[in-house]
């Protein structure tokens, strides 16, 4: 008995080795973690439980029959974030350069049907060379296996990537079906195709850092939801962002002890709108002095910086915030803002995480780059995004509210169940000087008459007092009460019951 | 006595004037611009009328617009603070006239004292010890050498307009003396309109010694012991104290005397500051004697109990002063420090914009001492482009000088000042700096000790493991309260440990945390313990702690693995980690800042209205490359040096951040 439980310990030290001292030693030369060493700065220490230690590929071709180590490239299993249950899965570049095999998609397969039946969210740590090509087409049914449970998984479970490494060509699109992803700089890159096959097709000379880095992607493509300076903080933040995300969409989200108090006054608030309409203000100031001890856990923030998006707590319970940026753009909305904005709100809706809007848009941008890439349908995709959600929604406009950006921010009309407004806000059609040029088209050649009309429309429609009226504003509130009145706000909305018609699955604008 | 004075000023001052009058049950009257619509000083009065733009020359400074605000409210007197229309003859003639009290000197005395040359004859003349040196005009490079020889080598080259280091130059033989007066005569004329020139001896290791007088219409005068302004940054008095460290009782008296001497030699009223340069053997020579309240004034009020403000508006109404000289006594030390909106890390550039956070240390008594802080300014409010940069005027008090620097330690490590850049680090080093503790400084304090710039302070190490055991105590409270989630696994639930690693300033410490109901112990590798409490909770800004039985006061901002402290002038990242964590921890690269020697960085959040050059163009140094716009000021940014644009990432109407990259040179 002695001798077979020694063969077992014999048989895991070997499995833990992964691909030997060496290519440990390379792994860490490059700055970067072993699979298993970033397993464990992502679980609670002591809880991974591994399984599929011993598993080991089938292919016989060449030469690989072979070659046949433990756990074949990947690292699964679950374990703990602060208590709470996740599964994860561990791409092991020491092993047969965490290719993916038949086997190896087998084993994060099986962890992503545990995790819909269970109930917890899945984290993908990805640093792999791509497909085995040795396996053939059993790699790329591996691939697509897992690209299905991806698909099946949206929606029941947060599902996270880590790209930690390279993640090229077909792999790319497992995390990009996820709900986040998040790059470690300088030591990780996805893209479709390479930079090699690049030049052979197209002539541009590019780096695989440039092409696919964490900086191509966290701000012009978009792909990835933040970057980490290195793999420690990396999985740090990961654990952060847990902790705000329910465990699946049939739980709420988790709630914590706080200690801040739900009726913090902040007189300050009563000075952030500038005196001139035109200033720009810090929305970013308003997030941190609502939410519970001033913590924002920003989703995208080097994308669209015209629109924020992330979480915060109140009454130690997740809420996501989506917020216009005066400071870029005047907060305008755009192609960029829309779509960032409306995944964040799809995101929130899926997992029953309230959703704060804070208002101040003066409209669509304008142009020809605007129209020719579709503003249309991808604006048309945050006013989908809200009128489908059926989540506690509290909106509160700050300053400007024109147009038709007014109707898609949160609005009464788009189902929000409390709108509150600033007695600073300005909830009109167009800005009173553009709204007084085409009403008075026929003084357009008389400065001081359009000046005057213009001051005629601003003191009727420059302000939230009209829109209150209707019931389109349920209250105006002074700014320094804002955090409690949001607050209260969603304690009220605990337990808010809404269905939307039954359907197949409705048909969001792509 | 008055029922009502207007202040004709803004800011601290006219806040600190307002404070006092209604004290004395007077109605108040504030001035504004249209920047100072919501200013803390419009707010304080009782009334407030509004005197025009938010440039000074278009309100603050017209004597018409004040003197309407004066005839629409009604106001029997007027205290002009400092600054502004203090120290201005017509303003006081135009108030007399008007049959208004000047709370302030009469007419003839700020004209005698507004001129260099003139101030100092009639100092001369009171008895007053001047600097050795010729008072009369200088007509050329010969006639300056020569009276240069008579006064002795060092001697400086004034220009008698001058001020602010304007038209000044030392030399230490002829020929640093020929030069110096034709550049003096040049930039005199340029800068002031007025090229005469004077001479004088240059003192070395000076100290700036100023002696505050009062003195009332009935032939009475007093001194109030002196102010020690030695610490000065380009002329502008950053740190002051009350009293001298320097002076003994016997030189105090002498000056004393002589400013009394000549106050009534010119018929002074009211506060007045007589400035004396001192040097190493406690000689001291009068430069200059301001007519108005002084900036520092707080600090002779600390240690003699008497409030300024009240003996001028008493003395403007005709009262004789109720103190006699020898009720003025030194109870005491008092220290003030000026917080500026200037960002000692980007060389003191003015820093200006919304206060996000300000919340200052109590008034009253904190330690063995007690705090005032002077300040025109809230949270929420706006640090204008149009005026002086001060925030506050951070004071203490204690019964001797090492227990008020103790206690302004903690007033500067608990006052709280975000959104914009600010000195508060920069004065808390000095207040650490041995030169300072040991009260030996010079006017040349800052160049010589901080000789190229301010770039944070380093902790030595005792102090250093007393906040490495106060963070490790308040992120073991962050990491249980993580813990205390809803959707754990029962009877799985995430353990805190006790063992971390608290890496911090390039030092790294092991520890063990024992917590009790009181606090907690944190143990060090070397078996040194550290005894923690404090009841910070997670989102605390400001964590009050006692170490080891003292205080230590933190400013905390939450990072990645740990927290920002900044404390002592020092900004520290903090990391917390467990054993494991601080092992793998320890394989991650060393990243390196970018070089941005080859990049042009926006210096300020403001928007780009105009890219000068091209990219593959030659630009040379000191070229405009592109104007930013910034709180509608509009900043040329020139090349440092010569070279050749690579790329240019931003064009006209980008609104740019704080070092976002505009260009990038080969």
């Amino acid at each position: 008995m002695k001798d077979i439980i020694q063969e077992l310990h014999d048989r895991r030290e070997n499995a833990r080795l992964g691909g030997g001292q060496r290519r440990i030693d390379a792994q860490h030369a490059k700055g970067k973690l072993t699979a298993r060493e970033r397993i464990e700065l992502l679980l609670d220490e002591g809880s991974f439980e591994e399984y599929d230690t011993f598993v080991a590929h089938r292919c016989t071709d060449f030469g690989m029959e072979h070659n046949r180590p433990y756990g074949d490239g990947v690292v699964t299993g679950w374990g703990t974030i602060n208590g709470r249950m996740v599964y994860v899965f561990s791409q092991d570049f020491t092993v047969l350069g965490g290719s993916v095999s038949a086997t190896h998609a087998q084993k994060i397969c099986k962890i992503m049907d545990m995790a819909m039946q269970n109930g917890a969210p899945v984290i993908g740590l990805n640093d792999s060379g791509g497909a085995r090509i040795q396996e053939g087409v059993d790699a790329l049914a591996g691939y697509a296996d897992i690209f299905q449970k991806n698909i099946e998984a949206s929606g029941v479970i947060p599902q996270i990537s880590v790209i930690m490494g390279p993640c090229a060509g077909g792999a790319v699109y497992s995390p990009a079906m996820t709900d986040f992803i998040f790059m470690v700089k300088d030591t990780s890159y996805m893209f479709v195709t390479g930079p090699d096959v690049v030049k052979t097709v197209t002539n541009e000379i590019v780096t695989a850092e440039e092409l696919g880095g964490a900086s191509t992607h966290t701000k012009k493509s978009s792909v990835a939801d933040g970057a980490f300076e290195n793999d420690v903080e990396a999985l740090a933040e990961v654990r952060r962002l847990v902790d705000f995300l329910p465990l699946n969409n049939r739980e709420k989200p988790p709630v914590r002890p706080f200690f801040d108090e739900v009726d913090r006054v902040e007189a300050s608030l009563d000075t952030l709108i500038p005196d001139n309409p035109n200033m720009p203000y810090d929305m970013k100031e308003l997030i941190a002095k609502v939410s519970d001890e001033g913590d924002f856990y920003e989703i995208q923030k080097d994308f669209a910086g015209n629109i924020i998006t992330g979480f915060i707590r109140l009454e130690g319970q997740t809420v996501g915030v989506v917020a216009n940026q005066p400071l870029v753009l005047a907060g305008v909305l755009d192609i960029d803002s829309s779509r960032k904005a409306a995944r964040f709100v799809r995101f929130c809706d899926c997992f029953e995480i309230p959703i704060l809007t804070l208002v101040d848009v003066p409209g669509f941008l304008p142009g020809t780059a605007q129209e020719y890439n579709g503003v249309i349908k991808h604006g048309a995709k945050l006013l989908f995004a809200y009128g489908e959600a059926t989540v506690p929604m509290v909106t509160v406009i700050t300053r400007k509210a024109y147009g038709g950006a007014y109707d898609v921010m949160a609005s009464k009309h788009m189902k929000a169940d409390v709108n509150y407004a600033w007695p600073t806000a300005q909830i009109a059609v167009m800005g009173a000087r553009g709204a007084a040029e085409i009403i008075h088209r026929a003084d357009l050649g008389n400065p001081e008459k359009i000046k005057a009309h213009a001051d005629a429309y601003e003191d009727r429609f420059a302000n939230p007092f009209i829109a209150a009226e209707r019931g389109f504003i349920d209250e105006v509130i002074q700014p320094r009460s804002t955090r409690r009145r949001v607050a209260r706000a969603f304690a009220m909305l605990r337990n808010k019951q809404q269905s939307m018609p039954w359907k197949k699955h409705n048909n969001i604008p792509l | 006595m008055f029922e009502k004075i207007l202040i004709a000023n803004r800011g601290e001052i006219a806040c600190r004037v307002i404070k006092t009058a209604r004290k004395m049950g007077l109605k108040t009257v504030a001035v504004y611009s249209d920047a100072d619509k919501h200013a803390l000083h419009v707010e304080m009065a009782d009334e407030a009328v509004h005197i025009g733009p938010p440039q000074a020359n278009q309100s603050y400074i017209v004597i018409d617009r004040i003197m309407e605000a004066i005839a629409k409210s009604g106001a029997q007197a007027v205290h002009p603070g400092y600054g502004f229309l203090s120290e201005n003859a017509k303003f006081a003639e135009a108030l007399d006239k008007a049959g208004v009290a000047f709370i302030g000197p009469p007419k003839g005395a700020i004209e005698a004292m507004g001129d260099k040359i003139t101030s100092k004859k009639i100092a001369q003349e009171a008895g007053v010890s001047t600097v050795p040196g010729y008072m009369g005009l200088i007509n050329d490079a010969d006639e300056a050498v020569r009276i240069s020889q008579q006064v002795g080598y060092p001697v400086m080259i004034k220009a008698s307009a001058g001020g602010g280091g304007k038209g000044m130059r030392i030399a230490w033989n002829d020929r640093d003396c020929r030069e110096g007066f034709q550049s003096s005569k040049n930039e005199a004329a340029n800068s002031f309109g007025d090229d005469r020139i004077f001479i004088e001896k240059f003192v070395t290791q000076p100290r700036h010694i100023e002696i505050q007088v009062l003195c009332d219409a009935h032939g009475n005068g007093i001194y109030l012991n002196e102010r020690e302004c030695s610490i000065q940054r380009r002329n502008q008095k950053v740190v002051e104290e009350a009293p001298s460290p320097f002076l003994d009782a016997a030189t105090r008296k002498a000056m004393g005397e002589q400013s009394v001497a000549l106050a009534k030699a010119v018929g002074y009223t009211s506060a007045g500051t007589v400035e004396f340069i001192v040097d190493g053997d406690r000689n001291f020579y009068f430069l200059e004697m301001n007519t108005r309240l002084q900036v520092e004034h707080p600090v002779t009020e600390l240690i003699t109990g008497v409030d300024l403000v009240e003996q001028m508006i008493r003395v403007a109404s005709g009262e004789p002063l109720s103190i006699s000289q020898d009720d003025v006594k030194i109870d005491g030390w008092a220290i003030e420090n000026r917080l500026y909106a200037e960002d000692p890390y980007r060389n003191f550039l003015p820093s200006i914009g919304r206060l996000t956070r300000y919340r200052p240390p109590a008034e009253g008594p904190l330690g063995d001492g007690i705090v005032r802080n002077d300040t025109g300014v809230y949270e929420g409010g706006e640090i204008s482009m149009y005026y002086d940069p001060m925030i506050a005027k951070l004071c203490t008090w204690a019964p001797t000088r090492a227990q008020a620097i103790e206690v302004m330690r903690n007033a500067l490590d608990s006052f709280e000042v975000e959104g914009i850049g600010h000195n508060l680090p920069f004065v808390a080093a000095v207040m650490d700096h041995p030169k300072f503790i040991a009260g030996e400084m010079t006017t040349a304090f800052i160049a010589e000790e901080y000789p190229d710039g301010f770039d944070g302070v380093t902790l030595e190490d005792a102090h250093l493991r007393r906040v490495a055991a106060a963070a490790a105590a308040m992120n073991r409270v962050a990491e249980i309260r993580r813990t205390r989630v809803t959707g754990t696994l029962g009877n799985h639930e995430r353990r805190v440990g006790s063992d971390w690693v608290v890496s911090l300033q390039a030092s790294e410490f092991t520890v063990k945390i024992a917590a009790d109901h009181g606090g907690s112990t944190v143990r060090f590798e070397d078996g040194a313990e550290i005894r923690v409490e404090g009841a910070w909770t997670p989102g605390m800004s400001l964590a009050r702690m006692t170490v080891d039985g003292e205080s230590l006061v933190l400013k905390v901002d939450k990072i990645t693995q740990g927290f920002r402290l900044r404390t002592r002038g020092a900004d520290l990242k903090v990391n917390i980690r467990s054993p494991r964590q601080a092992e793998l921890a320890r394989l991650m690269p060393e990243k390196l800042p970018p070089d941005t020697s080859r990049l042009l960085l926006c210096p300020m959040p403001g928007l780009i209205v105009k890219i000068d050059v091209e990219e593959g163009q030659e630009v040379q140094e000191g070229q405009a490359l592109c104007t930013v716009e910034a709180m509608k000021m509009e900043n040329i940014l020139r090349a440092e040096k010569t070279g050749v644009v690579a790329k240019i990432n931003a064009g006209p109407g980008d609104s740019l951040a704080v070092d976002d990259v505009i260009m990038e040179f080969e």
